[in-house]
């Protein structure tokens, strides 16, 4: 009797052992897969984009066909652009997500805003690109940097809006009962307690939303275009890198594509530095907490 | 059920119903706490316990499901009015949760958060009122020389402290004690059973505890609570010791619960 029991145990054991050992196997052969890609497109662009990653990149315009030059109009018409559009749209998300989370409890207001915003977070980012075309870019007749800024604000407005109230609502409700239970208000308890508490989470996600629109082609194609010349003026098509990379890889002259794979590299290892600096500071501010 | 006639009660609750949505978690309470005393509330989980408790500041208004009727008297006034103002009801009625809840800022800005609510203190007078709400909870031998900084970074048994300092420091009359101790260890809790035993003499305590001895040993009344309903009430000794009701019995010997 024991001696079957014990049998039947072991036949179980060993079992749930094969079970396991193939489940981990695939989940292994899955994250090959991925890394395998991965690797190779970073491989292909540190092949190519190194040797282009030229001191001239950094300090001359972008050239016709056939001459030497760099990206600096493109790299500096990028950064403008993300600046502003982040520096527009991150207010505005973090408002509206702090209300979704803290304010919104009674009603259909906060239930309907976050569907719109989540469809907002999913929407393709070349309509967003169309809709500023339609509703600006034919308005005042000519592309913009101000129309590519705007266009990558409402490309960074969902994501902060999510990633705000997530983390707003990972704060646990005792802290925010605490400051209630001593009479504050509830703009203190939101300013003082839960926000600060939230606060490297939502840094987290303004950060994502810098890598994720410093990369963006189709919105911008749309609404700043391009600028083959030197050009600080937001009111006039500016150069940036997503747009002249598209441009320069698909030209049949060399030395666009090197430029090309410049910036695509350029690119690639900016909005890595800004993943790994947001999950570093997740990190290290969870810890803490 | 009055506790004893010849205390003045501070806090007289009359017919008060709980309800959570359409679950009514509080049947017909009546009960008086006594001014200047330590009130316990004891029973199982889910007997309405803590629900009772968070009535007395009007904790639940953060919650839209639920909601109150009855009354609860506090110096004559209903609390559960609707015209009573809630910042100033807290004022008068602190509160410690049963988990620490340091806010994410120094040690001294948590005391003085509370402060600064309802008093404009110059930097003087806030450094001494800091220093008196942290001596008056044993914790200032602990601190004084890191007040800058962050309160997260303190034990447990010290966050509770803090969170205790930072209740008594805006001086409200009531003080509501939410499991205070569950969370720490046996000589935190040795530390904070002992400070509730200082504070009843400028405080009016009411406890909720899950541990019987707690409740025997801090307080002078003790109710018990089953199901939302009030099984019994009266001096600590007596319910402990001669119990009225055959279920009160039944649960503090242990067969129940």
């Amino acid at each position: 009797m024991k001696e079957r029991l014990r049998n039947k145990m072991m036949e179980l054991y060993t079992r749930r052992r094969l079970a396991n050992a193939a489940g981990l196997t695939i989940s292994v052969l899955a994250m090959g897969f991925g890394l395998f890609w991965l690797c190779w497109i970073l491989w292909t662009l540190l092949v190519h984009g190194l040797p282009a990653l030229t001191a001239e990149v950094f300090t001359k315009m972008t050239p016709p066909p056939g001459s030497s030059g760099g990206l600096w109009n493109a790299i500096f018409g990028s950064l403008m652009m993300t600046l502003g559009g982040t520096l527009i749209g991150t207010p505005i998300g973090i408002l509206a997500g702090t209300y979704l989370a803290e304010f919104g409890q009674r009603g259909w207001l906060a239930p309907f805003t976050r569907f719109i915003n989540d469809i907002l977070l999913s929407a393709p980012s070349i309509v967003i690109g169309l809709f500023v075309y339609e509703v600006y870019v034919v308005h005042v007749k000519h592309f913009s940097g101000w129309a590519g800024t705007l266009a990558l604000a409402i490309i960074v407005i969902p994501i902060v809006i999510r990633t705000t109230e997530n983390m707003l609502r990972l704060v646990p409700s005792t802290l925010r009962e605490a400051a209630a239970a001593l009479g504050a208000p509830q703009w203190k308890i939101v300013n003082f307690v839960t926000l600060r508490a939230a606060r490297a989470g939502i840094i987290t996600g303004v950060m994502l939303a810098i890598a994720r629109i410093s990369g963006e082609t189709a919105p911008l194609l749309f609404t700043s275009l391009n600028n083959q010349f030197w050009n600080d003026d937001m009111n006039q098509p500016m150069a940036n890198l997503p747009v002249v990379i598209f441009q320069f890889a698909m030209s049949p002259y060399e030395d666009w594509q090197k430029l090309a794979w410049a910036g695509a590299l350029l690119i690639t290892f900016s909005v890595l530095t800004l993943n790994i600096l947001a999950r570093v500071l997740f990190r290290q501010n969870a810890s803490t907490h | 059920m009055n506790a004893e006639n010849s205390v003045k009660p501070k806090v007289v609750v009359k017919d008060l119903n709980f309800f959570y949505g359409k679950y009514r978690a509080l049947k017909d309470i009546n009960l008086d706490i006594a001014d200047k005393k330590v009130t316990a509330f004891i029973g199982p989980s889910g007997c309405g316990k803590s629900t009772l408790l968070r009535t007395f500041n009007r904790m639940y208004q953060l919650y839209p499901q639920q909601t109150a009727t009855g009354s609860i008297v506090l110096d004559g006034d209903n609390i559960l009015d609707k015209n009573q103002d809630l910042n100033k009801l807290r004022a008068k009625v602190g509160m410690v949760f049963q988990k620490p809840t340091p806010f994410p800022m120094s040690i001294y800005d948590n005391i003085a958060f509370g402060v600064k609510l309802y008093q404009n203190l110059n930097k003087n007078d806030m450094t001494e009122r800091v220093e008196w709400a942290l001596r008056k909870a044993a914790l200032w031998d602990e601190v004084k020389d890191k007040l800058t900084q962050s309160g997260m970074g303190l034990s447990g048994g010290q966050q509770q402290r803090l969170c205790i300092a930072r209740a008594i420091a805006v001086k409200p009359q009531v003080l509501l004690l939410d499991e205070p101790t569950s969370a720490l260890d046996p000589i935190s809790t040795a530390h904070i059973e002992k400070l509730i035993d200082e504070l009843k003499e400028d405080f009016t305590i009411v406890i909720v505890t899950h541990n019987m001895q707690q409740a025997a040993r801090v307080s002078d009344y003790t109710a018990y609570m089953y199901l939302g309903d009030l099984i019994e009430f009266g001096d600590t000794s007596s319910v402990f010791t001669n119990p009225k009701r055959k279920e009160t019995e039944d649960y503090i010997t242990g067969r129940f619960g």
